[in-house]
């Protein structure tokens, strides 16, 4: 079976630059609004596609996306509907990964086969499951590893030499550094710990390092971009489609283009 | 009780290593809180086997919580349960007075206990989440009492319906931080806390109110509540020279419950009874996550949750504040599933009407959580034998709820 993610994340590095993740909330405003809102993130150069799966409870979340989150069920988005969603863009996209980002109870109330034989079917790549630490791992790593989709784990500033190894056993597809020690999309790390972070990281793993949490633009992409093999954007997306809606898809394509733009610029200056 | 499932010999054996109740309980956290529950989980071991620790707690719990409380008789409520009952019927009914603590209820237990162990774990800011506000209350006294900074989060709705303890919080020296997000109610002021604390880990001890959450914390809530079941034995023992024939307690969370039940839980004799917030009816909007819920993770634990069929958490509804939450501790989770504990519900009109008949009867004023309690036993009582005897958890007291209950009684203040 060809590994969407780990062909992307080698394609970007053979263009000596960091991959592009973007992230928005399925369902975010609606679920009819969502294809245009992928097919922008891919115009615009998005790499790699994070797919929040809508929870009542997004306690890792900041304001930004928890609104996503309940502008998305407000509008009645069901799990189905997301599966349906990632399929239907897996059809027009053959190369571009999915990776699903959400919480444990909408994943695992239907069992964990289930959710991992529809991940398979609709193209899904990758899942990153914020409330299941390696400690929980039975609740759905075997079900995902059966089924060939990546678990992606996180790494925190709170990881430290102690626990990076329980957090890398089970890792796959990529690693996710959380930037900071907090919820999504409130405050910013100093560029100089997530240097020294990723550079700690890169060492103890061969899996591709994405940075995540509180990435709001292009500088701050490109700075990340210099040592990460991957950037995550997520709140700055997800507020322009708070703000602007059903309308949002040419928005979110011209924002994700300066953020595309911004890592390119290491190639040239590098 | 399942088949395929083998018991343990002792029911008081929970949870294992990783801190499982049979198949729930866990650690369901984002990864930047694990080294520090991890680190919990350590420092709770040390602090168990340190006699020092134990003595601290027992002290403080003497002369500053005022225990022991007393078992007492209820013998107006007995009676009149009586007079209704079948001859020979009716059981006599004691009162376990946890609302003679000092903050008014048995919250208190926990909150010495964790404040000791922030203490030891070097933290000198805590936080909490309060539903009625018992739990924030009795956490800003003990950050009072060990000179910790202390932030409350509380459910906007909350806020409004329990404004004395709002105020008592604030005298106290705490910040209370109204929640507004999802129903701003209970469960939504523990997501704010859990932000929170993910932001401000290196310096903050999270004082969960009840006995769920990740692990070590539904056991460490549980052990510090045991106090409650510990006591009643030894006063039933002084009092009647045997065992109860059976335990009552009101269930939100559940650590009054788990506290009193524990100590009980290999006494094959002792019948145990959790009551469940029913709300409107179990058919309408309530809060009754066993009798109405399926298993699911919430909050850092797999337990019983109210929940769709996509697993998105359903809005709870209780007249009390303390029984509005949407899931329920672990091990309740475990005891039902295994049948030693039954679970009862109560609707808001029940527990409405023995708020007032204690009232009258006994003098005593119970909290509407405790009052759930109370209608069970009304309802129980009559149909066991006279010689029979029942203890319920008089978890609190009711003077916050006047206000809610005036309300509901159309009376205006």
């Amino acid at each position: 079976m060809t590994d969407r993610l780990t062909t992307r994340f080698a394609a970007c590095k053979a263009q000596g630059r960091a991959a592009l993740i973007t992230f928005v909330t399925a369902g975010d405003p609606d679920i009819a609004a969502m294809p245009a809102i992928l097919d922008a993130l891919v115009a615009g150069g998005a790499d790699i596609i994070e797919l929040g799966m809508p929870f009542t409870d997004p306690m890792a979340d900041g304001p930004a996306i928890e609104l996503a989150n309940l502008r998305s069920l407000g509008s009645g988005t069901k799990t189905k509907d997301i599966f349906a969603l990632a399929a239907d863009f897996r059809a027009r996209h053959a190369d571009t990964p999915i990776v699903l980002m959400g919480y444990a109870n909408p994943m695992l109330i239907r069992g964990a086969d289930w959710f991992a034989d529809q991940c398979k079917a609709a193209g899904v790549d990758g899942v990153i499951c914020v409330d299941i630490p390696p400690e929980e791992d039975a609740e759905i790593g075997p079900a995902l590893r059966a089924a060939g989709v990546h678990l992606v784990r996180l790494a925190t500033p709170t990881s430290d030499a102690a626990r990076l190894p329980a957090v890398l056993k089970s890792a796959s597809g990529f690693l996710y550094y959380v930037s900071v020690a907090g919820v999504t999309g409130k405050q910013s790390a100093a560029q100089a710990s997530i240097d020294i972070a990723v550079g700690k990281l890169k060492a103890a793993t061969d899996l591709p390092v994405a940075v995540g949490f509180g990435v709001r633009g292009p500088e701050q992409a490109a700075a990340i971009g210099r040592i990460a093999d991957g950037v995550v954007v997520g709140s700055a997306i997800v507020d322009i489609i708070g703000s602007h809606g059903d309308a949002a898809a040419p928005f979110v394509q011209d924002f994700v283009a300066t953020l595309r733009d911004a890592l390119h610029i290491r190639e040239t200056a590098a | 009780m399942t088949d395929t499932f083998a018991l343990p010999n002792s029911l008081r054996s929970q949870p294992d290593a990783n801190g499982h109740f049979g198949a729930f309980g866990g650690r369901y956290v984002a990864e930047t809180l694990m080294p520090l529950i991890l680190e919990l989980e350590k420092v709770y071991k040390e602090a168990k086997a340190d006699p020092a620790f134990d003595a601290e707690y027992a002290e403080l719990l003497r002369s500053y919580v005022g225990r022991p409380n007393p078992l007492y008789y209820a013998a107006r409520l007995t009676e009149a349960l009586r007079a209704k009952a079948a001859p020979g019927k009716g059981a006599k009914i004691y009162l376990k007075r946890e609302e003679l603590n000092h903050t008014g209820a048995h919250k208190i237990n926990n909150c010495i206990g964790q404040a000791l162990l922030a203490r030891r774990m070097g933290k000198k800011k805590v936080i909490a989440e309060t539903g009625a506000g018992q739990h924030g209350v009795a956490t800003a006294t003990v950050a009072a009492l060990f000179g910790m900074e202390c932030k409350i989060f509380m459910g906007a709705k909350d806020v409004e319906r329990q404004k004395p303890n709002v105020f008592r919080m604030k005298l106290l020296g705490a910040e209370v931080i109204p929640v507004h997000s999802g129903s701003s109610t209970l469960k939504d002021s523990m997501n704010d806390a859990l932000r929170y604390w993910v932001s401000n880990v290196h310096d903050t001890f999270y004082i969960i109110g009840t006995a769920a959450g990740p692990h070590p914390y539904p056991e460490l809530v549980r052990d510090f509540q045991s106090i409650i079941g510990k006591e009643t034995r030894a006063q039933m023992l002084e009092a009647e020279g045997r065992l109860p024939d059976m335990l009552i307690a009101p269930v939100g969370g559940g650590s009054n419950a788990i506290g009193m039940f524990h100590p009980f839980l290999d006494d094959t004799e002792v019948a145990m009874i959790g009551v469940e917030a029913a709300g409107e009816g179990l058919d309408k909007k309530h809060a009754a996550s066993l009798a109405g819920g399926k298993s699911g993770i919430l909050h850092g634990n797999r337990t019983y949750l109210l929940q769709d069929e996509d697993g998105q958490i359903t809005e709870a509804h209780s007249i009390s504040a303390g029984l509005d939450y949407p899931g329920i501790g672990p091990e309740h989770s475990w005891l039902h599933e295994i049948g030693r504990v039954k679970y009862m519900p109560i609707k808001d009109d029940e527990a409405l009407e023995s708020f007032q008949t204690l009232s009258k009867l006994e003098g005593i004023i119970p909290a509407l959580e405790s009052a759930h309690a109370v209608a069970a036993a009304e309802q129980v009582a009559p149909t066991l034998d006279a010689d029979k005897i029942i203890v319920v958890n008089l978890s609190g007291r009711g003077d916050k709820d006047i206000f809610t209950v005036a309300d509901a009684l159309g009376v205006e203040m």
